[in-house]
């Protein structure tokens, strides 16, 4: 099928259009993806200054720069920018540039959608960004939007946030099934299924969990937006209603999209551990069948975000067993990557780096969540800085550490030039400390009581807090290195060979770097 | 001691800072005061020095394999890959590991939600924001709000030792006796939370969630709201004293005998009408306790969430609609019903206060009686 569509398609696609135009109208899966990353790229830092925002309040006790309500803007839409703009858009990209070279596709799919469904996105966050300059100002319910806090009690801007995560939804969904398509029918002939990276199997499950729960997250905006403009109850006692109802259907949904924010991040790591160890990944078929587990499990356990809101003692006892479960298939994960560490010829460029500190960090995180679980114990972490902590180990040290890996691994292939190495390793070694000064202290001032999405606190945090502070500023500068590095190998450096990596392996180390515009259009022979 | 506070912050004496003042903040979860919490600590504690263990061994064969195992050492990478064995090995074993704890996990969590057998019940109810406490047993209610000075908040005075952990009246509960909680919510969702009793629990608009506890030692406990609840989330905290149960006992009665006085002085003040002087200072008391958080302090609101009442029509003009929806509040909105909240001297007050302040020069007076006769549905 791939040979007919590349037959069909190959004369025009070869002559793009010049400047804007080309980036506008293309359906070239390599120009979008790198849309895709540019975009969330400026989503991290405009996220990332909201963090600094949030940070320079809680650096001493008192208020100094902003009041209550704009504190609670920044906490709810840094978390909707890094969540639906930084994150999942990066994984995207990274999804659309790799996954056609990896399984020897011409493109992806559905060319069309895909532009389609790149362009709505800078519309929905342009929306989203707007309301912050409303009356009343933006969302300020948390980026969980627990009713009826973001119902009867929000402000006028909560119609633009429904419409905002509306469309985010949609681009998601859109992506997805690109993605399911692509892998279903453009695989090379001889790429069986179990021949596949583990990049292309990740995102392909995670692909199907995204069209499972983006769906309940539009049915759950819906249901606010009625509830709060069109006279519903779902979520209100006075009608009927029920307010722990939201946080099941939200969780719902909620739970599913913290592993569709990781398992991309799995195949990454997957990628790179092997190329830099010199040897193959231990178990491929066990990494197979754990991240499926892990799939299936985490719409099994979506309650633990709610342990305090009070459910029957058997209800508790379910997701905490549930929950607990999850660490063994993420446990077989890890151990796999040190087996293929082991005895293996390791080299420490800056991917390498990157993925060893995910796999270190990524797993304290895993640490905390598995203390997370047992109920009990979670009466005393839940909404505290404690958990703050646990989900940016898993989101920051894992999800983005491992997209800036990827970024570096796969870098020369997209420009082909190398990155400058020794800035690279600056910028590693500069956020690895940084990062671990800015969440680390947060376990601590979590266990001594403080609740999270606090702007002021009690006196005895004052010095944590003021230590992580600097670190969180530290951490933002950082990144900066990263941008200098990005621009640097963008413009020129030195040439990259085909295979680029001494260890890679895989069908997109057999194309040219930089990568032509367009790649096996002739489908490869597998062996 | 903010001055100085701001003095210390230069990056290396911050650092020293850290480490010396560590004593200032505990550095793990409190044991607390009662069986469950100390439970709970042991749970938390196990579960902790599992993961040590866990990491210990996997980061070390990690970290001996990046030492070891490195090109420039000049060593041929091995190529084994896939072993059943292996995979098998490394998930039963963190299923064994993961039983163990579920065990004493579950009977703790059992015994957590037993809320049967209660000597004194406390129903606590949440609004935004402040903390509502009824005595089911007793005539004793009272609300509980934060009671630092907004003029520390700000850094115009120096913080004290209980910054943002102290309310105006705590509550009271016996020592050894079993404290059963009913939480529920008049508005958004909110979250009690004692740590050293190692209860938090939600308190749900429309419905009743329970919890309970039984504390040994007489002591103040302090805890804070802990679900986000809206713009003064972080200026909603829980303070706690037990008593030994014959100091209780006498503190409980005291305040139900205060509670009969302030009802009596309600109905003598009906006769009575108090000057302008009196009613603006007891309202813009009242109104920068009760008011001010949302409708700001210069009465001019936030706009777009909280209307303005500088100016506004209703307090220039409408008296019974300004009665009423102070009393009864309005639904759909944050405005909450007053009636239950204050007396109705402060109440009288406050409506006073808003119809002359801020150039709202109406010239009106509103005594307890008029807002008396609006709750008895005979408005002027």
């Amino acid at each position: 099928m791939s040979a007919v569509v590349t037959d069909h398609e190959h004369e025009h696609h070869d002559h793009k259009p010049s400047g804007i135009k080309r980036w506008l109208y293309t359906t070239n899966h390599k120009d979008i993806g790198t849309m895709y990353l540019v975009f969330a790229l400026i989503m991290f830092f405009i996220g990332g200054a909201m963090a600094m925002v949030i940070r320079a309040e809680l650096f001493q006790p008192g208020m100094q720069f902003v009041e209550p309500n704009f504190f609670n803007q920044m906490t709810t839409v840094h978390g909707l920018i890094m969540v639906f703009g930084a994150v999942m858009p990066a994984f995207t990209g990274l999804a659309n540039w790799m996954i056609p070279m990896m399984i020897g596709a011409p493109d992806m799919a559905l060319p069309r959608m895909n532009n389609w469904s790149f362009w709505i996105l800078p519309f929905a966050f342009l929306i989203l960004l707007m309301s912050l300059f409303m009356p009343g100002g933006g969302p300020n319910f948390g980026w969980t939007f627990y009713a009826p806090l973001s119902t009867t009690y929000s402000g006028d801007s909560t119609a633009l946030f429904v419409f905002s995560v509306h469309i985010m939804g949609i681009s998601s969904i859109m992506g997805a099934i690109n993605v399911i398509v692509t892998i279903f029918n453009l695989r090379a002939p001889g790429m069986t299924w179990m021949k596949m990276p583990l990049f292309v199997w990740t995102w392909l499950i995670t692909a199907f969990l995204l069209i499972m729960v983006m769906p309940v997250l539009a049915g759950v905006v819906t249901m606010v937006l009625t509830d709060k403009y069109f006279g519903t109850s779902f979520f209100d006692a006075a009608g009927g209603g029920d307010p722990v109802l939201f946080q099941h259907i939200f969780w719902f949904f909620g739970h599913p999209e913290v592993y569709i924010m990781i398992l991309p991040a799995f195949g990454i790591v997957s990628s790179i551990v092997p190329t830099f160890a010199r040897k193959p990944l231990f178990g491929y078929a066990s990494m197979v069948y754990a991240t499926s587990s892990i799939a299936l499990l985490s719409f099994l356990v979506w309650a633990h975000h709610m342990f305090t809101t009070g459910m029957p003692v058997a209800g508790a006892l379910f997701f905490m067993y549930c929950t607990m479960l999850i660490a063994v298939p993420t446990g077989v994960k890890v151990f796999n990557w040190v087996a293929t560490m082991w005895r293996g010829a390791m080299t420490f460029e800056v991917p390498m780096m990157f993925a060893l500190a995910f796999i270190v960090l990524f797993t304290i995180g895993g640490f905390s969540g598995l203390m997370l679980a047992i109920t009990p114990a979670d009466f005393q972490y839940h909404d505290t800085y404690f958990v703050v902590a646990h989900f940016h180990y898993v989101l920051v040290t894992g999800a983005v550490f491992s997209i800036i890996a990827a970024a570096y691994y796969w870098l020369p292939k997209w420009t082909g030039h190398m990155y400058d190495e020794k800035l690279g390793q600056w910028h590693f070694w500069c956020s690895l400390i940084s990062v671990n000064m800015l969440f680390f202290p947060m376990h601590f001032v979590g266990l001594a009581g403080m609740p999270r999405r606090i702007p002021d606190y009690a006196l005895q945090f004052a010095d944590f807090n003021a230590f992580i502070s600097i670190g969180g500023f530290l951490f933002g500068a950082s990144q900066l290195i990263f941008v200098a590095v990005l621009v640097k190998c963008a413009r020129g450096g030195e040439k990259a060979t085909a295979q680029v990596w001494e260890g890679a392996e895989g069908l997109e180390w057999e194309v040219p770097s930089p990568a032509p515009y367009h790649t096996f259009e002739t489908p490869p022979v597998i062996k | 001691m903010t001055k100085t506070r701001s003095l210390r912050w230069s990056l290396p004496t911050l650092l020293l800072a850290a480490t010396v003042n560590a004593t200032d903040m505990p550095l793990n979860m409190t044991r607390g005061v009662t069986e469950i919490s100390q439970q709970v600590y042991d749970l938390h504690m196990t579960i902790f020095w599992i993961c040590c263990v866990i990491g210990a061994v996997v980061f070390g064969i990690m970290f001996w394999s990046i030492v070891r195992h490195r090109k420039a050492r000049g060593v041929q990478p091995a190529q084994f890959h896939e072993s059943t064995k292996v995979e098998i090995l490394w998930t039963a074993i963190p299923v064994v590991i993961l039983i163990v704890m579920a065990i004493p996990a579950t009977k703790t969590l059992i015994a957590m939600e037993d809320t049967t057998e209660a000597d004194v019940t406390v129903l606590i109810t949440g609004s935004q924001w402040k903390w509502h406490y009824k005595y089911l047993e007793n005539d004793v209610e009272f609300y509980s709000l934060l009671a630092t000075p907004k003029e520390q908040i700000t850094n115009r005075f120096a913080k004290g030792e209980n910054y943002l952990l102290e309310v105006d009246r705590p509550l009271v509960i016996p020592t050894g006796k079993k404290v059963r909680f009913l939480m529920t919510s008049d508005d958004v969702i909110h979250s009690w939370w004692v740590p050293a009793f190692a209860v938090k629990k939600d308190a749900n608009p429309g419905f009743i969630n329970e919890a309970w506890t039984r504390v040994d030692e007489p002591g103040i406990y302090r805890g804070q709201c802990a679900e986000l609840c809206g713009k003064d989330h972080g200026f909603m905290p829980v303070v706690v004293i037990a008593k030994s149960p014959a100091d209780y006992e006498q503190w409980v009665n005291g305040e139900a005998e205060r509670i009969a006085k302030a009802k009596a002085e309600e109905q003598e003040l009906l006769a009575m009408n108090m000057s302008m002087e009196e009613l603006m200072s007891v309202g813009a008391r009242t109104y920068t306790a009760y008011c001010a958080a949302c409708h700001q302090p210069n009465g001019e609101g936030l706009p777009g969430i909280f209307p303005a009442l500088k100016g506004s029509a209703m307090a220039l003009n409408d008296k019974p609609g300004h009665i009423n929806v102070v009393l009864n509040g309005k639904a759909g909105t944050a405005m909450q019903a007053y009636a239950r909240q204050l007396s109705l001297k402060e109440i009288a007050a406050v409506i006073t206060y808003e119809r002359n302040a801020w150039g709202n020069n109406t010239g009106e007076l509103v005594q307890a009686a008029d807002v008396h006769a609006v709750m008895q549905g005979k408005g002027e």
